[in-house]
């Protein structure tokens, strides 16, 4: 075994787990990597193209290779970086990419074909005849990890919002000094960091300040907690938002959801630290190599030795002290320079080398650094610029938001000393002991020398891709998959860049970066919905009657954000609707209009108001008179339709579609505030108010007469399109005759706390002559039998009044109103604009598909319109359907092919209105 | 996530807001004659500049329209001001 634990006198939790079938022992705070290391294992997956062995290049975030699928208990959940997942007992984890086993993988041999597997491979090979052929095999070859079937019902993220006047991202030694500043200062202060355990790199010091690191970091917690900061642990900044928000997201035990923080902070001090950057050179993805940082990490969080033989490859003065702590717990370390001369990796799964030009030296682990690249995703997030700094060959925090200011290694200063006195003394000029020669990808040279670990791009698929002229970064990201692993290019976006750089003979900052976005980490779908799904996220509007419904069996669904009966009684759906419907044609039905909006306008100019933004005239009714109408957009589009009352001379309550309201009231306000006096107009939703009940059918008017004996409701005295107000019980009440079903309706709106009376006194004067409760699906045929339209489902966004048959405000009316000029545009004119039709089925093979096209029939059939409703009539014993087809008004009686899935049909072009065409019933 | 400020209720979350259209923008007079042109850039052309904008937005919880000044840039807010100029 070459990685190993240092035995220590400390006696620790023991954790027992297993990978890939085998028992491990680790222990309390380790890491799935951390325990496995310690056990000597070093093959913890494979990559995603060629299968390659792999194990772990880092000890945190940046690590690129070990993903495994963990179970614990009853959760599994695949994608868990296994140097990031805390151990605990009873893991049970699972290389990915790999079966049986990381250390056996069965399609390794597909390394041997490397060369036909390039950049862009699947872009170029899977074109002919069609993708979708290739599609589900190559599925199957890729990807890491299965999700599981299983859903976790409890796996629910706790959201929080909260604020602070400083928040300091990451506790390393600059963060640790920058919060205790700040909060002995008396701000309020909130200290993030990811790990569980505070003090980011300080473990790899001997002493700080001369403490030692553990004693040192609990100076400056009690410090910052004394002076009233929180600290909030194994919480990870994943991304900085508009308006100072910064997202956090803080892991709690393994299975259960992290929590999300939405952190709104006066100012934000960056202590993200730095990452180790890989060395490209042959073979450099090979099990047992990793980043002289994370070997540094491993000894020092973990006692965790990686090798006893290593060769520390390095461009850099921070590789010196580890040479030193490694030789100290027992480690031979040969020291190499990369600068001197091509280098390759010995071995496969078990590491033996490696190579300097013709010199090999031996060894069980290799540590590479490439000089240390500053974290700075946080600081483009927010819209921060980069800088280049020649010496340190890194990207540095250039000029960025007043909010945000970048400390520590996240600034460049890779010197600890230094780096906390600058932030104790930010004037004072700092001397750094940080070296390093810069040291890039060779272009041209030897081997395989990967780029991107996990999505295994090496340079050869960058020279690949430039020699296509795929030269922008952003390109060269997407072609090669170059930084789109779940580790978001943070150890292979540099390499990939400086050999970009290299290729063009370019220096790096004019390649430039590609955009980092958020999330840093991944970060679960669950934690950003949390609490808000289903009904949490889209609560549905409840009706005032809800429990009169259900007492009676009704059928509860969702139309338009209402949760509204859709039939009632038990039985098959289509029996009950159909009931429904011959009940409401032979006796009456009574309907739960409720929905319905009820916007008032009111004052001065509401006459002119309405005049505008209705299509059809309004300014000529009388008060007690009710008019249909549209309102369009400036468009000219249809955008809802229903009824306008007008209580009085400044007075007009809007009944519009059920689901339009809140729309509605929004589309009122705007035009009452931008472009007239809002003084002289006022506009009310008082749809939560009222309740409705629609009594309608051949009864409707002797009920309706029973429930108001001293109201005379004949047909003569009481016409269609009025209103009358009165009283029912002492309570003002309000009676419209308006029909959306061609039988005479008439609605009853009151006041909603007396809704359950009128409910239930229309009920039982309505039972005895035969009439009967009705829901919406039976309402839906009614008005379909007689030619009306819905608002969105039978009109389109391009539908302008003239197409349903309306065209005479477009031609006669004078004042201005929405959407006029519209009507007259070319567009607007055209002869071949889709109109509302009705259509006879010329068969006995039922309702036409709503949805199904309007064909001319030819073998390369062309849509000329679609079916946008269809039923079975109850009322005529037929099917009925609405359609929109073009020119349609001039084409009744012609033969027309409906087209649905491949399968054709005949239908006849007729009217929209299948029933009652005289209108004889209206006022029966 | 955006905070504006609604000049009647103060400082809330973007969702409870609705852009209603840039400011300035005037309705052409449809009671005489407006050609295609006139229309069709009261319709469609929108300004969209980088940097500071002046638009109309609406606060739906309160239905109140007021101008916000923004930059579109760095999305920070640089005004909220009723629409009606005699607000008290
Ligand atoms: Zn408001």
């Amino acid at each position: 075994m070459s990685s190993h634990r240092i035995s220590r006198s400390v006696s620790e939790r023991v954790l027992n787990f297993t990978f890939d079938g085998r028992r491990y022992v680790g222990r309390e705070g380790d890491t799935i990597a951390s325990a496995l290391l310690a056990n000597g294992v070093r093959v913890m997956g494979r990559s995603f193209k060629y299968h390659r062995p792999r194990g772990p290049w880092g000890a945190w975030v940046d690590d690129p290779n070990a993903v495994m699928s963990v179970r614990l208990g009853t959760v599994e959940l695949p994608n868990c970086p296994a140097t990031t997942t805390y151990l605990e007992e009873g893991m049970v984890a699972r290389s990915v990419n790999a079966w049986p086993s990381a250390q056996f993988d069965i399609k390794a041999g597909l390394d041997v074909f490397h060369r036909w597997l390039s950049a862009g491979f699947y872009y170029k090979t899977f074109m002919w005849p069609d993708w979708h052929l290739f599609e589900p095999m190559i599925r199957r070859m890729a990807g890491l990890g299965a999700v599981s079937d299983d859903v976790l019902e409890n796996y629910v993220s706790e959201q929080t919002h909260d604020r602070c006047a400083v928040l300091v991202i990451g506790a390393g030694p600059a963060g640790l000094v920058a919060a205790r500043k700040a909060a002995e200062a008396g701000e309020d202060v909130a200290l993030v960091d990811d790990h569980r355990l505070l003090g980011g790199g300080v473990y790899q010091q001997k002493t700080l300040e001369g403490k030692t690191p553990d004693v040192w970091v609990a100076e400056q917690t009690a410090a910052i907690t004394a002076a009233g900061g929180r600290i909030l642990t194994a919480t990870t900044a994943f991304g900085i938002f508009d308006h100072q928000l910064v997202g956090l997201v803080q892991q709690g035990a393994f299975g259960t959801a992290p929590k999300l923080i939405r952190m709104r902070a006066g100012r934000v001090v960056m202590a993200t630290g730095a990452l180790d950057r890989p060395i490209t050179f042959a073979n450099n993805d090979r099990p047992g190599i990793f980043s002289v940082d994370a070997a540094a990490e491993y000894l020092a969080r973990y006692d965790v030795l990686l090798g006893r033989r290593i060769a520390l490859v390095s461009n850099n003065t921070l590789a010196d002290g580890t040479e030193a702590r490694l030789t100290t717990a027992g480690a031979t370390v040969i020291r190499i320079d990369p600068t001197t001369g091509a280098l390759k990796a010995r071995g496969s799964k078990r590491l033996k080398g490696i190579w300097q030009d013709d010199r090999l030296h031996s060894a069980d682990t290799i540590l590479a650094s490439g000089g240390m690249t500053p974290t700075v995703h946080l600081w483009r997030h927010a819209g921060g610029k980069l800088d280049w700094c020649d010496n340190r060959q890194v990207f540095v925090p250039g000029k960025g938001p007043d909010f945000l200011t970048a400390v520590g290694a996240a600034n460049g200063e890779f010197d600890i000393d230094a780096a906390i006195a600058k932030v104790r003394e930010p004037e004072t000029a700092i001397k750094t002991s940080y070296h390093m020669t810069p040291l890039w990808p060779q272009p041209g040279s030897k081997g395989r020398q990967w780029i991107d670990f996990q999505h295994d791009v090496t340079l050869k698929d960058v020279e690949l891709a430039a020699r296509e002229n795929y030269v922008s970064v952003e390109h060269l990201k997407r072609y090669t998959t170059l930084g789109m692993a779940h580790d978001q290019g943070k150890t292979s976006n540099m390499a990939g860049l400086a050999a970009m750089a290299a290729i063009q003979d370019r220096p790096i900052p004019e390649i430039g970066t590609t955009t980092f976005r958020p999330p840093f980490v991944p970060v679960p779908i669950e934690t950003y919905h949390g609490h808000h799904r289903g009904q949490n996220l889209h609560p549905v509007k409840r009706l005032r009657l809800e429990n009169a419904h259900r007492a009676a069996g009704a059928a509860l669904c969702e139309y338009g954000g209402w949760l509204r009966p859709g039939w009632y009684g038990a039985g098959e759906a289509k029996d009950r609707i159909r009931a429904e419907v011959l009940q409401a044609r032979k006796a009456a039905g009574i309907f739960d209009g409720s929905p319905l909006g009820k916007i008032e306008v009111m004052g001065p100019d509401a006459e002119d108001f309405v005049n505008f933004v209705y299509y059809n005239t309004i300014a000529t009714m009388k008060p007690g008179q009710i008019r249909y109408g549209f309102m369009l957009t400036e468009g000219g589009v249809v955008y809802d339709d229903g009824v306008i009352a007008r209580l009085g001379p400044n007075r007009f309550v809007i009944s519009c579609s059920s689901s339009h309201v809140d729309g509605v009231r929004n589309h009122l306000e705007t035009w009452r505030q931008d472009g007239n006096d809002p003084d002289r107009i006022y506009v009310q939703d008082t749809t939560a108010h009222w309740a409705t009940v629609t009594v309608t059918g051949p009864k409707a008017r002797d009920i309706v007469a029973a429930l108001l004996p001293n109201e005379d409701v004949s047909a003569k005295a009481f016409q269609h399109m009025t209103f009358i107000e009165t009283e029912w019980q002492g309570t003002p009440i309000r009676v419209a005759r308006v029909s959306f079903t061609g039988d005479s309706s008439f609605e009853l709106s009151l006041r909603q706390s007396k809704a359950e009376d009128l409910w239930g006194a229309v009920k039982s004067l309505a039972e005895p002559m035969g009439a009967g409760l009705m829901g919406l699906e039976a309402m839906l045929i009614l008005r379909a039998e007689k030619g009306f339209i819905v608002v969105g489902k039978d009109t389109d966004g391009e539908t302008m009044p003239h197409d349903l048959g309306f065209g005479v405000p477009r031609s006669k009316k004078k004042a201005a109103f929405l959407g006029d000029r519209s009507l007259h545009t070319e567009k607007a004119n055209t002869k071949v604009r889709n109109q509302l039709v009705g259509l006879q089925v010329e068969d006995d093979s039922g309702p036409l598909p709503t949805g199904a096209h309007l064909t001319n029939g030819d073998t390369r059939p062309k849509s000329q319109g679609y079916v946008t409703s269809s039923y079975l009539s109850p009322t005529l014993d037929q099917p009925i359907a609405l359609a929109m087809v073009q020119n349609g008004a001039a084409r009744m009686g012609e033969t027309v092919t409906v087209w649905h899935l491949g399968e054709t049909r005949n239908a006849t072009i007729c009217s929209p209105c299948f029933f009652d065409t005289d209108g004889d019933r209206l006022n029966a | 996530m955006q905070i504006f400020t609604c000049p009647s209720c103060g400082a809330r979350d973007e969702r409870e807001f609705h852009f209603s259209g840039e400011l300035g923008k005037v309705r052409p007079n449809t009671t005489g004659e407006v050609n295609e042109e006139e229309w069709a850039t009261y319709l469609h052309t929108q300004g969209n500049e980088l940097g500071a904008v002046r638009e109309v937005w609406m606060h739906m919880t309160c239905a109140e329209l007021f101008v916000m000044e923004r930059d579109s840039v760095t999305m920070e807010v640089l005004s909220t001001t009723p629409l009606r100029k005699d607000v008290s």
